[in-house]
């Protein structure tokens, strides 16, 4: 009997053209669109097969947000999870540890074997809810993984670092953060999308306490002064090199 | 006058450049919030306090050192132990730890141990009263976020490369500290660690970077791609998803979005479209090169020097080219 709970965070999607809201600070939500974020869908398929391959367990998804995310736990739901936490919040903060926070605090007597992250939001960028949930959770973790066995009450992943890789041992229960590439995340069935509306979906009030990481203010990428063909085929090579030595500095 | 201080990240009995960075960051903190010491740590194996000077060349004034033999590899609630202890001993403004594979692990359960809120991967920062504003690609590198820090300490880490390391001569105190907890008594041991290639030069280390994509058609003309990196000396090979999915190179090679994030001082992108995920890993490079045969390709929109045409024909010369312009300084 596995309990596995997956943290999955509602992230736009990132292939849409964003842009910046009067305020400056934060995105104009005109025209997005949600997903699950990317490697949070890679942790749910993981949870997903160690209850299969264990026989018995479940999956509970948690969410930290605003109403609409239900319909994103709805998504993680027909995709295979048993049931669902939705911390409802009005706005997600930026700061990695209030999430973290309201996580843990409902976390905390969950009884789980397993908690799983995704390496990182996509949003975010940012990578820190896992393991700062881990440790207010004062459990094991292992971050960015890539291979995962569990048995017998132990874990071995592995994680891939600068041009090497780790192997990794830890005892349950743990907290582990999911990378790209682990297990092939699954589609929703037609089945499954009928049977996610009867899930238990619980609703409670987020805990996320003082945010002391805030957005001062959001911006598009300086235009790189990019945007320069210097030329065609090979007989533009010397030019090239010329201005890699004389204007970039860099030979 | 609170101190600033910084982790030294090291492998393998070395010092990483990602070290020198931090301390960089953490000099740079500590001058513009009216002077200060900066404080670092190196946590690892016996032999590893024979570094420590090497960090006050780059502005450190004290440098704690934790060794045990236990500690040869990464282990990381002693490290996050021990750091976290460090911050605490002192009244410490801001702490600066990399964003490579080992300080996204490290920088966040330290924040946590703490309590304070940790900006990652954080490209630029600035000191501005008692906050710190530090800016971080997010949304896949599409949108630039200036995130306000109080508290203190403010933690970051930073992208590797992206704050470059500069010397500051000092002689550093040394001090040997104890790892805040026995190595022996951690729950997640890394037992083993499998180096790729010893010799190569990682792609957060690189200060060239050579990428290729599935322009090269297929795994064996990434000799070409190999050739043109060697004619630089110094430069690490990258490639694009569609390379690494096919196998054609490593996963660990993979730059973007859900790859490795380089900002490397020039990039040279080889028959890459310039996919957003791809930009995501690689639009903070100084300077970017693409040779691509398709004019409209989106990578030249990011490209400080784009040539059209195809690579196969380019890419010889390229690196005859390199080679001579290398070899007449
Ligand atoms: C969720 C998600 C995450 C992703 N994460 C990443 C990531 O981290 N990193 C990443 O790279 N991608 C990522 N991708 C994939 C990305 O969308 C692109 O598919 C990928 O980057 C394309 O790789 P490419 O440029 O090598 O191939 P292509 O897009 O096929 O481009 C090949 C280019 O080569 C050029 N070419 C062909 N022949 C020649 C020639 N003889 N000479 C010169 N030029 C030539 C073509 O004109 C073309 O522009 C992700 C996708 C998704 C959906
Ligand atoms: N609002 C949220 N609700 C639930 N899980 C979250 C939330 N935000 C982040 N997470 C989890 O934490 C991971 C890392 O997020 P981040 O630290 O923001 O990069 C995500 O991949 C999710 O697994």
């Amino acid at each position: 009997m596995l309990k596995i709970a997956v943290c999955l965070k509602r992230v736009p999607e990132m292939e849409l053209r964003f842009s910046i809201a009067a305020d400056r600070k934060s995105l104009d939500q005109g025209g997005l669109k949600y997903e699950i974020s990317d490697f949070d869908g890679y942790a749910l398929e993981v949870g997903l097969r160690l209850v299969e391959k264990e026989g018995a367990g479940e999956v509970v998804v948690l969410c930290v947000g605003p109403d609409g995310v239900q319909e994103t736990i709805r998504k993680a739901l027909a995709i295979g999870a048993a049931r669902a936490v939705h911390l409802k919040a009005d706005e997600v903060p930026f700061d990695g540890l209030a999430i973290a926070k309201a996580l843990a605090a409902e976390l905390k007597d969950g009884g789980y074997d397993l908690i799983l992250f995704g390496r990182m939001a996509t949003d975010t960028a940012s990578g820190t809810v896992g393991p700062m949930t881990a440790e207010l959770l004062d459990l094991p973790c292992v971050t960015a993984l890539s291979h995962l066995e569990i048995a017998n009450g132990r874990g071995t992943a592995r994680r891939d670092l600068e041009g090497a890789t780790e192997t990794v041992e830890f005892p349950l229960p743990a907290v582990l953060t999911i990378d790209e590439g682990i297990a092939r995340p699954r589609l929703a069935s037609l089945k499954g999308i009928m049977a996610a509306k009867k899930k238990p979906l619980e609703v409670k009030p987020a805990q996320l306490g003082q945010v002391s990481l805030t957005v001062e203010a959001m911006a598009m990428p300086p235009e790189r002064a990019g945007g320069r063909i210097i030329g065609e085929g090979s007989d533009a090579v010397p030019e090239l090199v010329r201005l890699l030595r004389t204007e970039a500095k860099v030979l | 006058m609170g101190a600033t201080f910084a982790f030294a990240e090291s492998r393998d009995g070395n010092l990483r450049k990602v070290a020198f960075e931090a301390v960089t960051a953490a000099r740079q903190a500590a001058d513009a919030s009216g002077g200060g010491e900066v404080h670092a740590l190196i946590v690892g194996a016996p032999g590893i306090a024979a570094r420590a000077a090497e960090l006050g060349k780059y502005g450190a004034d004290a440098v704690a050192v934790a060794e045990d033999a236990g500690l040869e590899r990464y282990s990381p609630e002693v490290f996050a132990a021990t750091s976290a202890e460090r911050l605490r001993t002192g009244a410490y403004r801001a702490g600066f730890f990399a964003a490579s594979a080992q300080g996204r692990d490290l920088a966040p359960r330290v924040a946590a141990r703490l309590g304070v809120s940790l900006a990652s991967d954080v490209t630029d920062f600035e000191i501005q009263g008692d906050a710190v504003l530090a800016r971080h690609p997010a949304y896949t590198g599409k949108v630039i976020v200036t995130l306000r820090l109080v508290g203190a300490p403010a933690l970051l880490s930073l992208r590797p490369g992206a704050v470059a390391a500069v010397e500051q001569p000092r002689v550093a105190r040394v001090e040997a500290v104890a790892p805040a907890i026995a190595p022996g008594a951690a729950r997640v041991v890394v037992t083993e660690v499998s180096q790729r290639s010893a010799a190569k030069l990682d792609l957060g280390e690189a200060s060239v970077i050579v990428s290729g994509g599935r322009g090269l058609r297929a795994p064996e003309n990434f000799k070409l791609v190999e050739d043109l990196a060697a004619a630089f000396g110094n430069a690490a090979v990258g490639a694009t998803r569609a390379v690494t999915d096919d196998g054609w190179r490593p996963a660990t090679d993979q730059i973007g979005q859900t790859g490795r994030v380089v900002s490397p001082n020039l990039y040279v992108a080889l028959g890459i479209s310039g996919a957003v995920q791809h930009l995501a890993g690689m639009r903070t490079a100084k300077t970017i090169v693409a040779i691509n045969r398709d004019k409209d390709a989106p990578i030249f929109k990011v490209a400080d020097y784009g040539i059209v045409g195809d690579l196969f024909e380019i890419l010889p010369r390229l690196t005859e080219e390199i080679k001579k312009a290398r070899a007449s300084q």
